[in-house]
C-alpha cells in the first residue's frame, strides 16, 4: 500500500511472550521521538522483510493511547495463516529495524454513547486494551465481557481484572461457562453502543442477536481490517512516451509512471479527484479498479484506469501516456 | 416553492414493524391511520409489548381503532407538551431494543425525535410516516425564535415580524425549517404571502 | 523580524487593507478562465516561501484584527462556537493541532512548552502568557476548542466520523459565507451541503465524501472555494443577512474597485489523532477589485469567469444584483489576450 499512510521507522524494543500462542511487540522511533498519538481501536500496518517478499499485516494498538512513548501489539500465532504471524514469532527479536505505517482506526468508539459494552473473543481484546484505557482515563462508562479458551490463554484477562474489577466479565469454554447473550444485550440502557471483536462466527452470533433483539445496526460495531496486501508486480508499455515499465509490488501505477520520468496530473493520489484518469489502449488481463472515481460502467469497459491506485493482473496492458 | 426538494428536507417513509420487543408509538390526528395500517403487517403479539401516546387533536378522532389493536399501552394527551414530561421518563427508564415509530404532522415527527436523540437514539432508526397537514416548524436564523404551524410563504416570524422565506434547509436537532429574511436586500419588495404548506 | 499586524477593521469604517506583498500572495482561486464545481482536493503539503502555503497553519497580517473581530461576533452572539458533548476530546486535539503549527509557522510569536500534560503557551501578539493542564478543562478560560480557535485565523468545523459519513457536531463559525453553525450543527456531510446546487448531481459529494472519510493522520488534504462580498466584511452570516445584505445593492461603477471583494477560502483537512474526528479549518482571504487588478492576469482572467459564471451558481454566491456592474467594470481591464495557465500572477 504506497498511497495511504505515512511511514513510520522503528526499532523494536521488546518481546515479550504472553503465554503458549501470544506474544507482545513493543516499539519505538529510531529517532527518539515521541509516536503519533492515536485512539482507541486503532491499528498498525507492520511491514515484515521476509527476504524477498513483504508482507503487510495490520495489528491494533493495545497500550494507552496517552502514552506514546511506545507502541505495544500483541500476535497470536497462528500456524496455518498466511505467514505473518509466525514471521513475527520466529524472526523479529529487540532490536531490529522496521518500518509500520501510521495509526488507522476502522474501529473507533462512539463517543456518544450513554454506556459502551464491549464483547471480545481470544486474541479479539487487544482494540479493546486501548480503548479500556482511554475510556477509564475520560471517566466513561464501559463493561467488558471476554470470552477465552482457558484461563491460561485468557490473554491480559488478569491485567484488565486488575484494573477494572467488576466491570470485566470472563467466560471460559473449558469450563463451560457461556455468556447469556440475550440477557445481556435485553439489559442495556438507551444510548449504549456495542463492540465487537473476534473470530468471525462469534462476531456474526453477536450481529444476529443484536438486530434480532432490536438493536440498530448504527449501535453495533465490528472490527473488520481491510487488510492491505502488496499487489503483484505487473508490465505496462506507455504508447506515448514509448516506455515499457515494471510496477513493483510496494509501488503503485502512478509512482511506477513517475520513476520513469512519466508524470501524469494528479491531486489526491487516493482515486477519487479524477486528474490521473488514463485511457488504455490494448489489454489483456484483469483489472483491479480500486479508485472511487470511474463509474461502474467504466470499470467494465476496460478502457480506463486510475493509476493513483488501481492494478492490473494479466499478459499485457498499453496505455495512452 | 421550488418544487424541487433539497437532501436536508426529511424524507418519510411507512411504518413497518421493527425487530425486537418493546415499541413506542408517537402520533397525532391522522397519525393513528399509519399505526392501524401498519397493523396488518405486524406479527402477532406485536402490540402486546407496545405503547402508543396519541395526540387526537381538535376533530377528536381514531382513538377507537388505535383501542382495537389493544396495546400494552394507550395513553391519551391532549397536546405534545403535555405529552413531553412522561415521554422523557420513558425514554430515560428504557432499554436498548426500544423501537420507535412517529407519525402524524411534520410538527410532532420533528419534536419528537428531536426528545429521542437527546435520549441516545439514531434518527435512521426511527420510523416515521407523515400524514396530515404540511403545516411546517420554522426556526427565524436572525432572532432564533421559533414559529410553530407556518402555512404561507414567504411567513412572518411570531417574534421579530422579519417576513421570512421559509427554506427546505431542516434542522433535526431543532425540529424545524429554516427562514430566512426574504426582503434583507431591499426592504421595500414585498412579495406575496400565499399558501404553500396546507 | 516577524509579521507587522495591522491596526484595521471589518465592519463599520470598514479599514481592511492588504499590503502589496499580501496582494502578491493572495490565493487568487482560478487556474484557467472557466469555473464549475469540481471535486478539487489535493494534499496540503508546504508551498513556497511568501505564500499562504509557506506554512500548513497561515498566520498574516490580519491576526490581530481578525481575532478582535471574532471576539466582537462571539459577544453579540455566543451561538456560533458549539461543541456537542461527545466532542470535548476533538477540541483538545484541535487545540494540540494549532498550537503545534503555529509555533512551527511563527516561534517569535507564538511558543509551545509541553512537560508532560503541563503546557505552556504563549501568543506574544494577543500578549497571552497560560500555562494549564491539557486535558483538563478547568485550567483553561474556555472549552479547548474555543480557547484556541478564539487565537486562530479561520473558521472551524470538527466532524465527527460515524457509519460512514461525517457529522457536524462542533465548530467555530463567525466569518462565514453564508451559513449557519447553530442551524446545521448536528447534520452529516449531505445535509449540510444540502443547499449547494448541481454539485449534488454530478456526484461531487459521494466522491468528496469518500476521501474525507479515508485522510490519514499526518496526511492532511486542502481546496479551494471562493465568493464575493460586499465591503470587507468577514462575519457575513445568514443571522445578520438583514444587517450586511443592503450592501449589495450599493455597488454603482463608480465604486466596484472599492467595495467588491473575493472572499477565498483555504479549507483543509486533518485527521485528529484522539478523537478520530477531521477538523476542517476554513481560512478566509480577502482581496478588493482595486488591489486584485494589479495583477493584470487576474483581471482579465476575473473578468472572463464571473462573465460567464452559470446562472444557479451566481445566484447561489449572491452576485445577482451587482454582477453586470461588476462584468462591466471589469470588461475594461480585459484586451482578450490569452491568460497564462495556472493560478499565479504573471
Ligand atoms: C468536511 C468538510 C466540509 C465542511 C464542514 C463543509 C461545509 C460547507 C458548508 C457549511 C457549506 C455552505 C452550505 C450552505 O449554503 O448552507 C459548503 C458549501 C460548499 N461545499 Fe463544503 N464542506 C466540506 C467539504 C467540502 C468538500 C470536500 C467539497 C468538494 C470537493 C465541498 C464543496 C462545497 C461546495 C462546492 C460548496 C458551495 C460553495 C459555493 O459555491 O460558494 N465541501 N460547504
Ligand atoms: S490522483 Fe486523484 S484519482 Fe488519481
Amino acid at each position: 500500500m504506497s498511497t495511504g499512510t505515512t511511514k513510520l521507522d522503528v526499532v523494536v524494543s521488546d518481546v515479550v511472550p504472553v503465554n503458549d500462542l501470544v506474544t507482545r511487540f513493543h516499539f519505538r522511533r529510531r529517532d527518539g521521538e515521541l509516536l503519533p498519538t492515536f485512539s482507541g481501536g486503532a491499528h498498525v500496518v507492520v511491514e515484515m522483510r521476509d527476504s524477498d517478499r513483504t508482507r503487510l499485516n495490520p495489528y491494533s494498538l493495545m497500550g494507552s493511547p496517552l502514552d506514546t512513548r511506545e507502541y505495544t501489539i500483541s500476535v497470536r500465532r497462528d500456524d496455518v495463516g498466511r505467514g505473518g504471524s509466525l514471521f513475527m514469532h520466529r524472526q523479529v527479536k529487540p532490536g531490529l529495524e522496521m518500518v509500520i505505517s501510521y495509526p488507522v482506526n476502522l474501529f473507533s468508539l462512539d463517543l456518544r454513547a450513554k454506556k459502551h459494552l464491549m464483547l471480545a473473543g481470544g486474541i479479539g481484546i487487544t482494540p479493546f486494551m486501548a480503548q479500556t484505557s482511554q475510556l477509564a482515563a475520560a471517566g466513561g462508562n464501559f463493561e467488558l465481557h471476554y470470552t477465552c479458551r482457558t484461563a491460561s490463554l485468557g490473554t491480559y484477562a488478569d491485567v484488565l481484572q486488575q484494573r477494572y474489577g467488576s466491570r470485566v466479565k470472563l467466560y471460559h469454554d473449558d469450563r463451560e461457562e457461556r455468556i447469556d447473550l440475550d440477557r445481556l444485550l435485553s439489559s442495556q440502557p438507551l444510548g449504549t453502543h456495542l463492540y465487537v471483536c473476534g473470530p468471525a462466527g462469534m462476531i456474526n452470533w453477536v450481529r444476529d442477536r443484536a438486530a434480532a433483539l432490536g438493536w440498530p445496526s448504527e449501535t453495533v460495531h465490528f472490527e473488520h481490517f481491510a487488510a492491505p496486501q502488496p499487489g503483484a508486480p505487473f508490465d505496462v508499455t506507455l504508447a506515448v512516451s514509448g516506455k515499457t515499465i515494471r510496477v513493483g509490488e510496494q509501488q503503485s501505477l502512478l509512482e511506477a509512471m513517475e520513476a520513469a520520468g512519466v508524470d501524469p496530473p494528479y491531486l489526491c493520489r487516493g482515486g477519487v479527484c479524477g486528474q490521473c484518469e488514463t485511457n488504455v489502449i490494448s489489454s489483456d488481463g484483469k483489472f483491479i479498479h480500486n479508485d472511487h472515481w470511474l463509474s461502474e460502467e467504466d470499470h467494465r469497459s476496460g478502457c480506463k484506469i486510475m493509476p493513483c491506485v488501481s492494478r492490473f493482473d494479466g499478459k499485457s496492458l498499453v496505455l495512452e501516456r | 416553492m421550488a418544487a424541487k426538494t433539497i437532501i436536508s428536507r426529511p424524507i418519510y417513509g411507512t411504518l413497518s414493524p421493527q425487530p425486537g420487543r418493546h415499541h413506542l408509538f408517537i402520533a397525532d390526528a391522522e397519525g393513528a391511520l399509519a399505526i392501524t395500517d401498519m397493523a396488518g403487517k405486524a406479527p402477532s403479539g406485536f402490540f402486546d409489548g407496545a405503547e402508543i401516546d396519541f395526540i387526537p387533536g381538535p376533530e377528536n378522532r381514531h382513538l377507537a381503532a388505535l383501542e382495537a389493536l389493544k396495546p400494552a399501552q394507550l395513553h391519551v394527551a391532549p397536546s405534545f407538551a403535555s405529552l413531553l414530561p412522561r415521554l422523557k421518563q420513558t425514554l430515560t427508564n428504557a432499554h436498548m431494543g426500544l423501537r420507535l415509530y412517529l407519525a402524524g404532522t411534520e410538527g410532532l415527527i420533528g419534536q419528537a425525535m428531536q426528545v429521542a436523540l437527546e435520549a441516545g437514539m439514531d434518527h435512521t432508526s426511527m420510523q416515521t410516516e407523515h400524514r396530515g397537514s404540511l403545516a411546517r416548524r420554522m426556526q427565524c436564523v436572525h432572532c432564533k425564535g421559533i414559529t410553530e404551524n407556518v402555512t404561507t410563504q414567504p411567513a412572518l416570524c411570531a417574534h421579530c415580524g422579519l417576513l421570512l422565506l421559509v427554506r427546505d434547509h431542516y434542522s433535526r436537532r431543532l425540529a424545524a425549517f429554516q427562514g430566512v429574511c426574504i426582503n434583507a436586500e431591499d426592504r421595500s419588495e414585498n412579495p406575496p404571502m400565499e399558501e404553500a404548506f396546507p | 523580524m516577524g509579521i507587522t499586524f495591522r491596526k484595521e477593521t471589518f465592519r463599520d469604517d470598514y479599514t481592511f487593507r492588504n499590503s502589496p506583498e499580501h496582494i502578491r500572495r493572495f490565493p487568487f482561486p482560478f487556474n484557467e478562465d472557466a469555473y464549475m464545481y469540481a471535486v478539487n482536493i489535493e494534499p496540503h503539503v508546504v508551498g513556497p516561501k511568501g505564500s499562504v502555503l509557506e506554512n500548513l497553519i497561515d498566520v498574516d497580517e490580519h491576526y490581530v484584527a481578525e481575532m478582535q473581530d471574532r471576539a466582537l461576533v462571539l459577544a453579540e452572539d455566543p451561538l456560533r462556537c458549539q461543541s456537542l458533548p461527545h466532542m470535548t476530546l476533538a477540541g483538545w486535539d484541535l487545540l494540540e493541532l494549532l498550537m503545534e503549527q503555529q509555533a512551527l509557522g511563527y516561534p517569535e510569536h507564538f511558543t509551545l512548552e509541553r512537560d508532560g500534560d503541563r503546557w505552556r503557551w504563549i501568543n506574544r501578539p494577543l500578549g497571552i502568557d497560560d500555562t494549564f493542564t491539557f486535558g483538563d478543562t478547568s485550567t483553561l478560560p474556555y472549552g479547548p476548542m474555543e480557547y484556541i480557535t478564539r487565537q486562530s485565523q479561520g473558521d472551524f468545523c470538527i466532524l465527527d466520523q460515524r457509519d460512514g459519513n461525517l457529522w457536524m457536531d462542533a465548530g467555530m463559525v463567525t466569518t462565514q459565507a453564508d451559513w449557519s453553525l447553530d442551524f446545521d450543527i448536528g447534520m452529516n456531510f449531505f445535509e449540510w451541503h444540502a443547499p449547494v446546487p448541481l454539485a449534488h448531481e454530478k456526484g461531487i459529494f459521494t466522491r468528496a465524501l469518500k476521501f474525507l472519510t479515508n485522510i490519514q493522520q499526518g496526511k492532511p488534504a486542502r481546496r479551494l472555494n471562493w465568493t464575493m462580498t460586499i465591503n470587507p466584511r468577514l462575519d457575513t452570516s445568514p443571522e445578520n443577512y438583514h444587517k450586511w445584505g443592503p450592501d449589495r445593492a450599493t455597488v454603482t461603477p463608480e465604486n466596484v474597485g472599492e467595495k467588491v471583494h473575493l472572499r477565498v477560502e483555504l479549507q483543509s483537512f486533518w485527521r485528529l489523532p484522539r478523537s478520530n474526528a477531521i477538523v476542517f479549518p476554513i481560512r478566509c482571504y480577502l482581496i478588493k477589485m482595486d488591489e486584485l487588478v494589479t495583477q493584470p492576469k487576474w483581471a482579465r482572467r476575473l473578468h472572463r469567469v464571473i462573465r460567464d459564471l452559470p446562472e444557479e451558481l451566481a445566484t447561489y454566491k449572491g452576485l445577482t444584483r451587482y454582477r453586470p456592474t461588476l462584468v462591466e467594470w471589469l470588461s475594461k481591464l480585459d484586451d482578450g489576450s490569452p491568460t497564462s495557465p495556472g493560478f499565479g500572477p504573471d
